[in-house]
């Protein structure tokens, strides 16, 4: 392990506790590096989310970590056993340290409060000390940084487009210039143009603040983009881990040959498509 | 040959307090048997208001809908005939199947209502339907929650050819599905469309099945045609600033990694 | 601002139908107990009192019908509801406006009780599911099946005629005179108990299980993941994010009962002697008092308005997106 290392997970176990038990997560291990982007690909149910919810503990019953653990190495030289933190402790770790961009960004934010006090609630919680003006003034610099702009700040979900509320999202998540974000299909809802955008936006704010991210989705095309490395996971298990130039030239899984022949490619040969009226 | 013509198709919805809302303006193609249309745009481009038209979920405020040259019927045997000639697949296989109903009883219905073989080969006609769309007819007795989402959508293809249209309108037809299994589901349509000589209306906002699946392609934005022509033209020489816009703001690693991958398969 | 005004509107023209529905009954209705009763009692009733009562109950057949429309309008408009025959011709207003207070006194701090406790009570069951405090649930479903007369006949077979604890009937001792004396209030408290214990307990099961419901269905919400997912403590995230927006429909359903307290509250006063507006609209129904029921009846209706309003304003306070359907 380096110095450069941000997160180890090593050999964690996922199960939710049915009759029989489900299998979610598998042996998985990897090692995140400072500043990089992991993207995380597979298909539903493979997994990926449920490993994405373990790194910050936010499994509920019926899934537990059953076995394996989480460190964080800490900017400052701490590491940090996730899975061992108390309640409290946990608490204060979440969005400090790790925070995370959720799917739906229709549903990810509470409908009956502005986006304003969402983001503040960040601050009242970690950092206590906060004057009221010092929080005001953080919120509405957070969504000039992801170009909502802070006349918004009284705005209500409902008034804003999917993109706008993807970006209060990015915003909050940045709020405690936290050293790892976990996006878990952050632009799957949003029209390609829109998701072009908050991709851009995540790539200059992750060499502005120097974050690492963990990028989850389906959507292998994209992550052979922007990734620094990329896991294909199926079934629990991590198959495949590499970075997208040896992942496209030369998959060695399977699997990741199957997906990569998924995506037909835009500007290049057909590949395994068929085109209609081909007959004639 | 048959043809379906949207001509000059016009939809305006008023919204309270804001005016009107035009979703389409002067929109015209014509789909014919043998040939397939991709219709792509994003959330809000008329993609969907053009679906509805279609299948009678909504009327045109202006403009027509010609079947042969002849306008839509508003009830009667001639209105079946037109939704035997056209027939649609659409987005989500969970919610296009009635889950208490047997794949065959949804496959026998359009079968017996449209009395498209004798009452006594009606279960060879099934057995026949799931065959074309690879399935085992061991299915035919499951309810759809027993199948996979896959499997549904082949059987949603199934019923939509149990009348033997003309013309199939494929409504996002895989983007619910597992990125494994689109293609599989793609090619399937491209077979069954080559076989039947079917015309099909692609809706989509995915560029390149667009591009691979289509003979022509055209490009909607804000309820306006902005471009149409062969599909490989638009994407790979688009002529409008906004098929440009969306075709460089699609994910495209061959850009990136300099090779195709056949290139690479070949090596 | 469009919103309320529309709103308004609509509450208007409901204040409109329903008086003009309370016009129009008694001039269908077969028989005419007040001539009956004018005839029976003549020379004792004032003719000012004979012309409201004409006014209101349609005989005054000599005027065209807009105008007996009009007149009645008018008399509305000055609070004069007619006499009442069971009453001694006291002004059927005076006899509502003595028993209003009571029945909104005791339901309504009542059902206010009911409403805090019970959703207090399933917003910790809803956010603590599936641990020791579920035993809650059976018992809330059996208190809301259980009828409130037959509640309120054994509290007081047991409080009051086994155990003398509390009193029977009535809302305070005879001995009194109402003042705003410690003496009196507490008076006023001692007599109200078993029966606003006899509202809170049979109540209480639906508030409880209403919220508990909608606590569980918000709690798989994304934005509570995203809640806890900030650290927030778990405080913030039951308050703010969860019971926040699972409030939302028990307020609907708070201001419907807040509706119904003066019109279904009929029996429980009847059983305990309460001198509220359901024991007049019974003994009104016994003694056929026409004017007092007519009268008792447009109450309802316009408390039932009134909480429909309060429950409109409520939700557009709480729940933004209401709001919002003003910009459409």
């Amino acid at each position: 392990m380096t110095d450069q290392t941000l997160l180890t997970i090593d050999d964690i176990d996922v199960v939710y506790d049915v009759d029989p038990p489900v299998h979610a997560v598998r042996g998985v291990s990897l090692r995140l590096e400072r500043g990089e982007i992991l993207g995380l690909a597979g298909e539903s149910g493979c997994g990926k989310t449920t490993l994405a919810y373990a790194i910050q503990r936010l499994l509920r019953p019926p899934a537990v970590i059953s076995a394996g653990g989480v460190i964080f190495h800490d900017r400052d030289g701490d590491d940090i056993d996730i899975t061992a933190l108390g309640t409290d402790a946990l608490r204060r770790f979440r969005w400090d340290k790790v925070s995370m961009v959720f799917q739906g960004a229709m549903n990810a934010l509470n409908p009956v409060k502005n986006i304003g006090s969402q983001l503040e609630d960040v601050f009242l919680t970690h950092r206590p000390e906060m004057s009221r003006a010092e929080r005001r003034a953080q919120c509405a610099e957070l969504l000039e940084i992801v170009q909502v702009g802070r006349d918004r700040l009284r705005s209500y979900p409902h008034e804003l487009s999917g993109g706008m509320r993807q970006r209060v999202m990015i915003a909050m998540a940045l709020a405690l210039k936290p050293q790892l974000m976990i996006m878990d299909e952050p632009t799957t809802a949003l029209d390609v143009l829109i998701q072009r955008e908050i991709l851009q936006q995540i790539s200059e704010l992750r060499s502005r603040f120097g974050f690492s991210v963990i990028f989850i989705t389906h959507d292998l095309p994209l992550l052979l983009e922007i990734s620094d490395r990329i896991a294909i996971m199926k079934a629990g298990e991590i198959v495949e881990l590499d970075t997208p130039a040896n992942i496209y030239r030369g998959a060695r899984h399977e699997y990741t040959r199957t997906l990569l022949s998924s995506f037909p490619s835009l500007t290049g040969d057909r590949g395994g498509f068929l085109r209609t009226g081909e007959a004639r | 040959m048959t043809t379906l013509e949207f001509s000059h198709v016009s939809r305006v919805y008023r919204v309270r307090g804001a005016g009107a809302l035009r979703a389409l303006a002067d929109v015209s193609f014509t789909l014919e048997s043998g040939r397939t249309i991709a219709l792509v745009g994003q959330s809000g481009s008329g993609k969907s208001t053009i679906a509805k038209i279609l299948t009678q979920l909504e009327a045109p405020s202006s403009g027509e809908i010609l079947l042969d040259g002849h306008p839509i019927p508003h009830r009667g045997r001639a209105l079946r005939r037109y939704r035997q000639t056209v027939r649609m697949v659409f987005q989500d296989p969970f919610a296009s199947l009635n889950p208490y109903h047997t794949v065959r009883h949804h496959l026998e219905r359009p079968l017996r209502l449209d009395h498209v073989v004798p009452r006594r080969e009606i279960d060879a006609e099934v057995t026949r339907l799931l065959d074309r769309v690879r399935l085992d007819p061991v299915l035919a007795d499951r309810n759809p929650h027993e199948l996979s989402g896959g499997q549904r959508q082949r059987v949603a293809i199934a019923r939509a050819l149990a009348s033997r249209p003309k013309l199939l309108i494929a409504d996002e037809p895989v983007s619910m599905l597992d990125v494994s299994i689109r293609l599989g589901v793609l090619n399937l349509l491209a077979e069954l469309q080559r076989e039947s000589n079917l015309g099909v209306l692609y809706i989509t906002h995915d560029l390149a099945t667009a591009r691979h699946f289509s003979d022509e392609i055209m490009v909607l934005n804000r309820g306006v045609v902005v471009e149409r022509g062969p599909a490989d033209r638009v994407i790979l020489e688009p002529e409008h600033e906004y098929t440009r816009r969306l075709r460089d703001a699609s994910p495209n690693p061959d850009l990136l990694f300099g090779a195709t991958r056949a290139e690479e398969a070949g090596r | 601002m469009r919103f309320l005004l529309r709103r308004a509107v609509f509450y208007l023209f409901t204040l409109w139908a329903a008086i003009t529905i309370n016009f129009f009954l008694p001039r269908f209705m077969k028989g005419d107990p007040i001539t009956a009763y004018l005839a029976r009692n003549q020379g004792k009733v004032s003719p000012e009192a004979i012309e409201s009562l004409k006014v209101l109950f349609g005989l005054n057949t000599d005027r065209p019908l807009w105008q007996q429309y009009l007149d009645y309008w008018g008399l509305l408009l000055q609070g004069d509801l007619g006499r009442s025959l069971s009453k001694g011709l006291a002004p059927v207003s005076e006899v509502i406006a003595d028993a209003l207070p009571w029945t909104v006194g005791l339901v309504g701090i009542a059902t206010l009780i009911s409403f805090f406790v019970g959703t207090s009570i399933g917003t910790y069951i809803g956010w603590r599911r599936g641990s020791r405090a579920e035993f809650v649930v059976p018992v809330a479903t059996f208190l809301s099946t259980v009828p409130y007369f037959w509640l309120g006949l054994i509290m007081i077979a047991l409080f009051s005629t086994t155990l003398g604890w509390f009193p029977a009937s009535h809302a305070y001792d005879k001995t009194l005179t109402p003042a705003l004396s410690w003496e009196f209030i507490s008076n006023v408290i001692y007599h109200g108990t078993l029966p606003a214990l006899t509202i809170v307990i049979t109540s209480l099961g639906g508030w409880i299980l209403g919220m508990r419901n909608m606590m569980i269905t918000v709690l798989d919400e994304d934005y509570i993941t995203v809640a806890q997912a900030k650290g927030l403590s778990p405080r913030r995230v039951v308050v703010n994010y969860a019971a926040r927006n699972a409030v939302l429909p028990q307020l609907s359903s708070f201001a419907l009962s807040l509706g119904f307290i003066v019109g279904g509250t009929l029996i429980m006063e009847m059983i305990f002697s309460y001198p509220g507006l359901g024991l007049r609209l019974f003994e009104a129904t016994l003694a056929k008092d026409y004017p007092l029921m007519q009268g008792i009846f447009l109450v309802i209706t316009l408390s039932v308005l009134v909480a429909n309003i309060i429950a409109d304003i409520a939700h557009a306070a709480l729940d933004p997106r209401t709001r919002q359907e003003e910009a459409l």
